[in-house]
């Protein structure tokens, strides 16, 4: 077998942010405790050359590398912009809030790097083998980010259950692609796509397969009823990072899970579509209805993440209908890009309100923020009405592209659940911000430039952009076009 | 020569899975539910090499060394994890990780 050029130049995004993970151990080393901002500028500036190698390379159509292992279409190269800027914004988070609460550890910002390349290597998967490689390289980092504020209960146990179920769904995982295997005699996935067209797969195996990979991608995207660990898990882990994950693992689960379903199994649509929009049915129901009685800003956060999931999961109504297959993966990636904005603005405010391990954590702490800091209660609010759906927000822009999707592929009830659900998502993201407004308080809020910066700039996103919805949409399209 | 039907050792490895499912679901102690895992893993590697014997492909015995190491690095990530909570809570019962709920 001869490597070219091409074949490591599909690589190059994910290869630059891992050896940038390792050479940033080996530096990290010299640099002096008192100065570890250079480790977390450092990362920031992997993270960014990662994103200009993505971009740089993202037009260009290279064919599959590395015996069809690996590939980098537009629909990889947008979910890996979201991806890496994402892994920018985590670094932003986590930078003042590690030294403000003495967890200043500069593994993190390498975990951050490994985690993300995992999640890269994900977006670009073309292998079953490279799944499950990439899904391990994803979660291991985040296991340990998870319990990066060890000594503190809540955390190690956040940490512990999140192993614990996520190992459970990598079993799954495995065990699904060896079935695969079995029925098709191949994990490479146009070689699968072949056998499954030729007939020659054995159809028994191929459905098992199939539904124990979804089973275990549904763990990592955190779908009703795989999702018991997300609201522990976010509340657990430190800030920064259930804010990161929240948006970044979601982005690349739904890149692969796209990409199976509508590229290796349409042939399964039948049987698993049904599945699946159940699926969406009670993850956009049992989401909001838990976060009806949330107390805890992280817990409703966590759960409000749940019900996204839901109306992202909508996008797999177009499974049944290939015409609309490309306009439901353009909306799902509008959708994530709306939500990621979204969620880094409530996050980054969260973020400024934690004064200690689990303190100010409370919606009731946000009293006051209105007067107190105006700005950061503004963009708290705009993500809230942008979380709730209501114009003129990217969150509206989001629901109204993929209802318009599920609508146009017949899935008249799953959008109206979705419509349903989001009017009752109003009570508790509007509480919040009838919280802040209206009641009296003196909230301790942190000023630390990086979390201002980007709750602003985010809330700015969520806003502006919906005001060009349109070109941001096309340039999802766009990113699809040699993709079918 | 007799060979053992390829079938035999898939029926073998259904039911390590299964064995596995219930382990993680009924037992209590996290390091047995983290037995139960491997056991799971292991049963997908015998799954891959059965379908590599039937199928005469080397590529297939390959994933399960890559399984295998990715299942080490589980298990450092998993004891470091258990010994800290066995070193603040004194116990690794997961009915007691109950701090965190609502």
């Amino acid at each position: 077998m001869n490597l070219t050029l091409t074949d490591y130049l599909t690589i190059l995004p994910a290869a630059f942010v891992a050896l940038g993970g390792v050479l940033l151990l080996v530096v990290d080393l010299f640099i002096p405790q008192n100065r570890k901002g250079i480790t977390a500028l450092l990362s920031a500036i992997i993270l960014a050359g990662g994103l200009g190698t993505n971009l740089a390379l993202g037009g260009a159509a290279f064919p599959a590398a590395f015996n069809n292992m690996i590939v980098l279409d537009g629909f990889a190269a947008f979910s890996n912009t979201v991806v890496l800027a994402s892994g920018l914004a985590g670094v932003a988070l986590a930078f003042q809030y590690l030294r403000r609460l003495n967890l200043e550890r500069s593994e993190f910002y390498a975990l951050i790097l490994f985690s993300t390349s995992g999640m890269l290597l994900l977006n670009q998967a073309y292998d079953l083998i490279i799944v499950f490689l990439s899904v391990e390289l994803l979660s291991i980092p985040l296991y340990v980010l998870t319990g990066l504020a060890r000594t503190v209960n809540n955390s190690e146990e956040s940490a512990l259950k999140y192993f614990l179920l996520g190992t459970f769904a990598s079993a799954f995982l495995l065990y699904g692609i060896a079935m695969i295997y079995g029925a098709t005699a191949h994990t490479n996935l146009p070689s699968v796509v072949s056998a499954i067209t030729d007939q020659k797969a054995n159809p028994t195996l191929l459905l098992i397969g199939a539904a124990l990979i979804v089973i275990g991608l549904s763990f990592k995207i955190s779908a009703v009823p795989f999702h018991v660990w997300t609201p522990d898990v976010y509340q657990g882990a430190p800030t920064p990072v259930s804010g990161w994950m929240a948006v970044s693992v979601k982005a690349a689960g739904f890149t692969i899970l796209l990409r199976l379903l509508l590229m290796a199994f349409p042939s399964l649509s039948t049987s698993l579509s049904a599945v699946i929009g159940g699926m969406a049915a009670l993850t956009m129901i049992l989401g909001n209805l838990l976060a009806l009685v949330q107390k805890n800003i992280k817990r409703l956060l966590a759960y409000s993440s749940i019900a996204n999931v839901g109306y992202l999961l909508l996008a797999f109504t177009a499974y049944s209908n290939p015409q609309i297959a490309s306009d439901a993966l353009a909306a799902t990636l509008f959708y994530l890009v709306g939500y990621g904005l979204t969620s880094f603005a409530a996050w980054a405010v969260v973020t400024s309100m934690e004064q200690a391990e689990g303190r100010g954590l409370e919606i009731e702490d946000f009293a006051g923020l209105g007067r107190k800091r105006p700005l950061l209660a503004a963009a708290m609010a705009i993500a809230m009405i942008s979380f709730t759906g209501v114009p003129p927000t990217l969150g509206f822009w989001g629901k109204f592209y993929i209802f318009r999707t599920a609508v146009e592929s017949g899935a008249l009830a799953l959008a109206l659940i979705g419509l349903l659900t989001s009017l009752l998502s109003a009570y508790y993201y509007l509480r919040v911000v009838v919280v802040m407004y209206m009641k009296p308080g003196e909230p301790e809020v942190t000023s630390d430039p990086w979390v201002n910066l980007l709750a602003y700039a985010s809330a700015a996103g969520t806003f502006l952009l919906a005001f060009f919805p349109g070109s941001l949409l096309d340039v999802a399209a766009r990113a699809l076009i040699k993709l079918f | 020569m007799n060979t053992i039907p390829a079938e035999y050792y898939l029926i073998l490895s259904a039911i390590l899975f299964s064995l596995g499912i219930l382990g993680v679901l009924l037992r209590r102690n996290a390091l047995v539910v983290f037995m139960s895992l491997e056991l799971m893993f292991n049963a997908g590697n015998l799954a891959f090499i059965t379908f590599a014997r039937m199928y005469q492909t080397i590529s297939a015995q390959v994933v399960v060394f890559f399984v295998m190491t990715v299942a080490a690095a589980e298990v450092a990530i998993g004891l470091a994890l258990m010994v800290e909570i066995f070193r603040t809570k004194r116990s690794i019962d997961i009915d007691q990780m109950n701090s965190l709920k609502g």
